[in-house]
């Protein structure tokens, strides 16, 4: 497939390992802070072809992953009303809360509904002018321009039956609280590289000469984040430290322009809580006050909820790149995807679940297979 | 989509092997029950992974324990007066009922003839029962039943009896098929998903996962360059084709044969290589999947090969025949793209390792729930 298998041809891949190798003389760590980044690395193996000084952390960017408790609470809440149509993006359907999750309320008869757009909720609050439809609006900068168009629509089209669930976050905010935390063992990240096709990269300047720590903006694809790390070796290698671009192909340093003023015509920055991680100061988007009467949390009163979180998990430390999911007793023992004791199991993007997904709970590092003998009847 | 729970496959994993499925264990005729946990059904119950694994361990084997049912094969295999018969069930709830590629109908007739299929049986008879919702366009469900008729005149079965009921409106979505069938076994066939054998060969019968992503795409309106289309198709023709070739060697050459339907190819070789207790390693490059189908994959954040099938095959097979029964398939319409996906081994019996195309390595394990589309 065009786009795709260009970037998983196995020889490039083989190359750019060989490459990392060869110049690689210490042990680094290098933190991706993408979940669709951890994703692909366990999907494919990445991980695994990596000389043994390199050393991959997954970062906190797996948007459903670090949604607070409190804020699924709030949103079971209003999902079970009887007059409302609860539409989310549908990884969030399985995370639970204090009591179940999405799929539960739906099979207790809430009317809860994947969307695969924003934009659907105002066909589908149309078609049902007698119900209230919510939208979860959750996610990183990626998001938040599709959710951002979700609201400004409704309030340019008078849907008053309209509302949203904001619990937007951002990216540079928890780099810099990771950098600035004492525990920290990264020595190099690979960018975001979807956040950033929205909002380029000139804001991670700052933090890659504050902190001196090279920033390599990467894509998702296995050559991609092959070459970022590469890319991050190098400048590690030779002491520099600098916001480079791998993603080119896709995004500039300024973004796209128009997205972000839509973004911020919508929203505005205050702090957010970070499941596993805490309060982050100005590192969350809110709806602006003009947006008001399209604010979930306003329209539905919500008690005010109180939340444990388990004592065993560590997804905080997994989180900021200080520990990883084997370092968990409860991983795949207590802690599965059926069974998610915190934020980094909650989600397939989580590094926890992502590890689950790929079996790594069965064993931490596959041995060498041996595939020779089936590879000349392979593909027709 | 989703079909009937029972009638289905599970696994029992050996805590031995570190498995962290559920560990409530399967102890037949113990009076401990195992402990369903979910108080109410949720739609994961139907997907054909680990939750559906679950009710089926947990609610009904329990409740019908036998040595036949305890196979959890796709078919019963029966002996009355010394001839095996294979005989299944399978209901069929499908939104929407006419999709590219078929309808709810041939859905019904293909599903079952397959499961008769997949122990070798050539399929008989076939028994049909229908669950219709008021409101039901008669011309609707006259197409249901001529699609069915041609279905079955294809997989050459007779269908010999049914049944009628009709709900209320709201009580049901349009129509859903219960569809039953046997077939009889012949001479030395012996299949069942606990025969792989370490060295054995893996063959697929072609791309994976059109089934699932055009009821998906019609589903969600989804919009993609060229129309997926359902692969929905009788397999007992290709699998006669198959058996032609090991006809005269002793103690049945096809191990293994199974239609990865719900859960996808990753789901069915989980459970092949559970029962038969053996390790399997896969060529992620020898798994073909169709173009558009990738892209709706990528586009969605799902796997491909968790995703639903209604005319492929898996087959595992003595090494020593594996190209004859290849090359068979490649000339079978239904199995022109057929490939060797990987081969059985002993070493770390229940699970299934991927090469993929980087040169990494990957684990398959067995769905969870259902695939849900990923946010970003």
């Amino acid at each position: 497939m065009k786009y795709v298998d260009e970037y998983r041809d196995g020889k490039l891949a083989a190359n750019v390992a060989q490459e990392i190798r060869r110049i690689q003389t210490k042990p680094w760590v290098i933190m991706e802070v993408c979940g669709g980044q951890t994703h692909s690395i366990v999907k494919h193996g990445i991980d695994y072809l990596l000389p043994e000084g390199i050393e991959l952390v997954h970062g906190p960017g797996c948007p459903v992953c670090v949604t607070p408790l409190e804020m699924i609470d709030k949103a079971h809440a209003i999902a079970r009303r009887p007059d409302v149509i609860f539409c989310s993006f549908g990884d969030m359907l399985r995370v639970p809360g204090s009591d179940g999750d999405l799929f539960t309320i739906k099979s207790q008869g809430g009317d809860v509904r994947i969307v695969y757009s924003p934009l659907d909720c105002l066909k589908i609050a149309r078609a049902n002018p007698d119900k209230q439809v919510v939208f979860f609006a959750i996610g990183f900068e990626t998001t938040a321009p599709a959710n951002a168009m979700l609201v400004y629509s409704a309030k340019q089209q008078g849907a008053k039956n309209v509302s949203v669930l904001v619990s937007h976050v951002l990216v540079p905010p928890a780099i810099a609280a990771i950098l600035g935390s004492p525990q920290n063992r990264v020595q190099a990240f690979l960018g975001p590289g979807h956040v950033c096709a929205v909002m380029g990269y000139s804001e991670y300047e700052p933090l890659s000469r504050q902190f001196h720590v090279p920033i390599v903006i990467t894509g998702f694809e296995p050559l991609d984040l092959l070459q970022g790390i590469l890319i991050a070796v190098q400048q590690l290698e030779s002491g520099r430290a600098e916001v480079e671009n791998q993603y080119s192909r896709v995004l500039d340093r300024g973004g796209n322009k128009s997205a972000q003023e839509l973004v911020f015509s919508v929203f505005q920055i205050g702090d957010r809580k970070w499941r596993g991680v805490g309060m982050i100061p100005a590192s969350g988007y809110h709806l602006r006050p003009e947006f008001a009467e399209h604010d979930g949390e306003l329209r539905f009163e919500v008690a005010q909820i109180d939340t444990r979180e388990s004592e065993i998990c560590i997804s905080g430390e997994i989180l900021k790149g200080n520990k990883k999911p084997h370092d968990c007793p409860a991983f795949g023992k207590q802690c599965d995807p059926q069974h998610p004791l915190g934020a980094t199991m909650v989600s397939a993007e989580g590094a926890c679940a992502a590890y689950y997904t790929y079996g790594r709970h069965l064993k931490p590092e596959p041995d060498e297979l041996k595939l020779t003998s089936i590879s000349s009847a392979g593909a027709a | 989509m989703t079909q009937s729970a029972t009638g289905r496959p599970t696994e029992q994993k050996d805590d031995s092997q570190g498995s962290t499925g559920d560990e409530a264990s399967l102890i037949f005729g113990s009076c401990a029950l195992p402990i369903f946990e979910h108080k109410q059904i949720v739609l994961g119950h139907g997907s054909g992974g680990r939750l559906t694994a679950d009710l089926i361990e947990k609610v009904f084997l329990p409740a019908f324990a036998n040595p036949v049912l305890n196979k959890l094969d796709d078919q019963a295999v029966v002996e009355i007066n010394g001839a095996r018969l294979a005989f299944t069930t399978d209901s069929f709830v499908v939104t929407p009922i006419f999709f590219p590629g078929g309808d709810i109908g041939r859905l019904a007739v293909n599903g079952t003839v397959n499961d008769l299929a997949m122990s070798g049986a050539r399929p008989l008879y076939l028994a049909a029962a229908f669950i219709l919702e008021e409101g039901l366009l008669s011309d609707e469900l006259q197409r249901v039943v001529e699609s069915m008729r041609d279905a079955a005149q294809q997989a050459g079965v007779a269908l010999v009896t049914g049944d009628t009921k009709v709900v209320n409106r709201g009580k049901g979505d349009k129509v859903f098929i219960t569809t039953t069938g046997v077939g009889v076994i012949d001479g030395n066939v012996e299949i069942s998903a606990n025969r792989a054998r370490p060295g054995d060969k893996i063959l697929l019968s072609g791309y994976v996962g059109d089934h699932g992503m055009a009821i998906m795409s019609q589903r969600e309106n989804l919009e993609f360059d060229g129309a997926i289309e359902s692969d929905c198709a009788p397999l007992n023709e290709l699998v006669n084709a198959m058996l032609d070739v090991t006809k005269h060697s002793d103690d049945c050459p096809v191990h293994v044969l199974r239609d990865p339907t719900r859960g996808g190819v990753a789901t069915t070789l989980n459970e092949i290589a559970a029962r038969s207790s053996v390790g399997m390693v896969l060529d992620e490059t020898a798994i073909q999947v169709r173009e558009t189908v990738q892209g709706a994959c990528e586009l969605l954040g799902l796997d491909p090969l968790y995703v639903a099938n209604e005319g492929k095959l898996i087959a595992v097979v003595n090494p020593s025949v594996a190209d004859a029964v290849l090359s068979r398939m490649r000339e079978h319409r239904l199995g022109k793209h057929a490939s060797m996906i990987g081969e059985v081994v002993a070493d770390r019996p229940g699970m299934v390792r991927m090469k993929t195309a980087v040169g990494g390595t990957r684990i398959l394990d067995v769905m969870f729930g259902e695939q849900l589309p990923r946010i970003c």
